[in-house]
């Protein structure tokens, strides 16, 4: 049998892509699809996937939940579950195109879910935590089941296969999102399956990543202290908990957030001036467990916006472009030509420097 | 004029249509195609669009023009030839580079011309008219690189950490290093007119590929970086 992530490491590139409309317009998946080709090299096939925000306007104000369940049993238990904290306002299977690139699906299924208010009383958290815990609760504790992404008016569709692929196959052309971002993965510690696929989601948070986390374990550590349960072993996850624990719960910015995961050198904070040094000496010695070392370029997708990060040697590469009211972000200059010939402001970002992007307020 | 649309093909085939056919060659419409040119010695390519990752590795001879910015790994370990970029570099280009010249107008990427070397009468060379990032010429061990600074954006002419383990050649930076950190073991000063000498005749070059006023440019006062002695890690390796 094969051996899932979180039973195995196997001791080796990716793609990354996106782009956002600063005034909320929609866009169509098919160009983020396209993004891909140009970096196809950048992955071998087994995992490929991406995410779109304001693609549920219609029932924008449920939690969007897409599933995978290995089987029946599983669905029906993670139902039962789900039964028990929200009412299902609607549940569907995802739609799909069958292509022969793509097989071995799970069950893939996606619940429109408003939260009881009297369960979240019960609880004594406020909502978006409530749901956040019923999210982990199904990844933990509900074998075959596993919550792909779970946030309002956003999804993320991944699977085993080219990026390419597994954009035909989940239809993308059929969504319009004002943000897309997009993965091609090579995986490197772990066996491809299609929850260990990127895009990771908890809530709207969102992380596509190409390189791989040396702290992985430091990391891990942490914020397991926090209640959130590492389930896959590929260090992307821990990138995903990290952002909602800092953003959410602990309320800092996304440049603080930022400043703690690719903290500067020391030698680099010294040269500061002393405001600034001593709000980035606050940061790494507060959070100091969520350093993130070795090589990683990550676009973090959440509800009206993008951040860009790469580690603070830059050790993976990551270009900035722009036109009109969209931006774009990409593993290479190409995957944005694709997007927009004309792109304009082409950059490399430094290390360790935060590239955030926001939808106007009101337009998303 | 051969002419490769590279629209209607793939990596592989772009590559084995450019090593077979004889004399220069365009190649249109490149969105991101990996290795052009690699290994190549006798031909000239003109590109447009923006070629992959390692444009012209292991180049030995050929010499390859693009009009826009080039991506990640320019010249990789290249022996001989030219690349002129009309654009922007990414990442590490000339890394390991051992001969040959590459020729940047706009700025490059981190860990421009990492592991240079050079050996006899072998010397590879690098400018850059822009900025670099950070690690420049990181454990540099022979040849030339010369970074001109030339934009007005008031940021730093190179990144943190640059030189870091140089034990060979030269780099020249012109204009004011304000803020550039030179790590212990290498030695930064002003260049004399004996050592702009060595480099004038490629910097000449430069402008006059890009159209840029040399004598503008060569106006400037230079600082010139070597390692602090002829071989600072002797102690460190065996003996050689």
């Amino acid at each position: 049998m094969l051996l899932k992530e979180g039973q195995i490491r196997i001791p080796s590139g990716c793609a990354v892509s996106a782009v956002i409309s600063r005034e909320g317009n929609l866009m169509s998946g098919e160009k983020i699809v396209a993004s891909m080709a140009p970096m196809h090299e950048r992955s071998n096939g087994l995992g490929g996937g991406f995410a779109g925000y304001g693609i549920y306007p219609e029932m924008a104000e449920f939690y969007a939940f897409h599933l995978f369940f290995d089987d029946k049993e599983s669905k029906k238990e993670c139902e039962t579950y789900l039964k028990e904290g929200f009412e299902i306002v609607k549940a569907e299977p995802i739609p799909v195109r069958k292509i022969p690139a793509i097989t071995d699906e799970p069950i893939i299924f996606r619940y429109f879910l408003s939260p009881l208010r009297s369960r979240i009383a019960d609880a004594q958290v406020d909502e978006r935590e409530f749901v956040a815990r019923a999210i982990i609760h199904i990844n933990v504790k509900i074998d075959g089941a596993y919550v792909v992404s779970g946030g309002k008016n956003m999804g993320v569709f991944k699977a085993v296969g080219y990026p390419e692929d597994v954009g035909e196959f989940y239809r993308l052309d059929e969504y319009s999102a004002y943000s897309w971002t997009a993965h091609g993965r090579y995986p490197t510690n772990t066996p491809g399956w299609w929850g260990g696929a990127h895009p990771f989601g908890l809530l709207d948070f969102t992380v596509v990543h190409n390189g791989e986390i040396s702290s992985y374990d430091a990391n891990r550590r942490f914020i397991e202290a926090y209640g959130y349960k590492c389930t896959l072993q590929t260090d992307t996850e821990v990138f995903t908990y990290i952002a909602d624990y800092l953003l959410r719960r602990k309320k800092l910015t996304l440049e603080e957030t930022a400043n703690v995961i690719a903290a500067p050198f020391w030698s680099t904070i010294e040269r500061k001036s002393p405001e600034e040094r001593e709000r980035l000496t606050y940061l790494r010695n507060v959070f100091s467990g969520l350093l993130v070392t070795g090589p990683f370029s990550i676009i973090l997708g959440f509800e009206g916006g993008l951040m860009a990060l790469n580690d603070r040697l830059k050790l993976r590469s990551m270009v900035v472009a722009e036109k009109d009211d969209r931006v774009f972000i990409a593993s290479e200059e190409a995957a944005i030509r694709v997007l927009e010939p004309d792109a304009v402001n082409v950059r490399a970002p430094e290390g360790g420097e935060p590239v955030i992007v926001r939808v106007q307020e009101g337009k998303y | 004029m051969n002419i490769l649309d590279a629209r209607t093909t793939d990596n592989a085939s772009l590559n084995e249509s450019l090593r077979a056919l004889s004399g220069s060659c365009s190649i249109i419409g490149c969105v991101g195609e990996r290795f052009i040119g690699a290994g190549l010695s006798d031909k000239t390519i003109d590109i447009s669009g923006t070629p992959g990752n390692a444009l012209g590795a292991y180049l030995n001879g050929a010499k390859i023009i693009v009009h826009g910015n080039a991506q990640d790994a320019v010249g990789d370990t290249m022996n001989a030839g030219e690349i002129i970029v009309h654009g922007n570099a990414g990442d590490a280009p000339g890394y390991a580079m051992r001969g040959g010249k590459i020729y940047i107008k706009g700025n490059a990427g981190y860990r421009a011309g990492i592991h240079m070397k050079e050996y006899l009468g072998k010397l590879p060379v690098i400018i850059i008219g822009g900025r670099c990032g950070s690690f420049l010429g990181e454990y540099q061990a022979g040849g030339l690189i010369v970074v001109l600074g030339l934009n007005n954006d008031g940021k730093r002419i190179v990144g943190n950490f640059p030189f870091a383990g140089m034990h060979g050649g030269k780099v020249f930076l012109r204009g004011r290093t304000d803020g550039v950190i030179f790590p212990d073991k290498v030695s930064a000063r002003t260049a004399t007119n004996e050592d702009m000498m060595s480099v004038e005749s490629y910097i000449k070059e430069f402008c006059s590929v890009f159209g840029i006023n040399a004598d503008e440019v060569l106006s400037s006062p230079f600082t010139v970086v070597t390692p602090d002695s002829a071989n600072p890690y002797k102690r460190m390796y065996v003996e050689n």
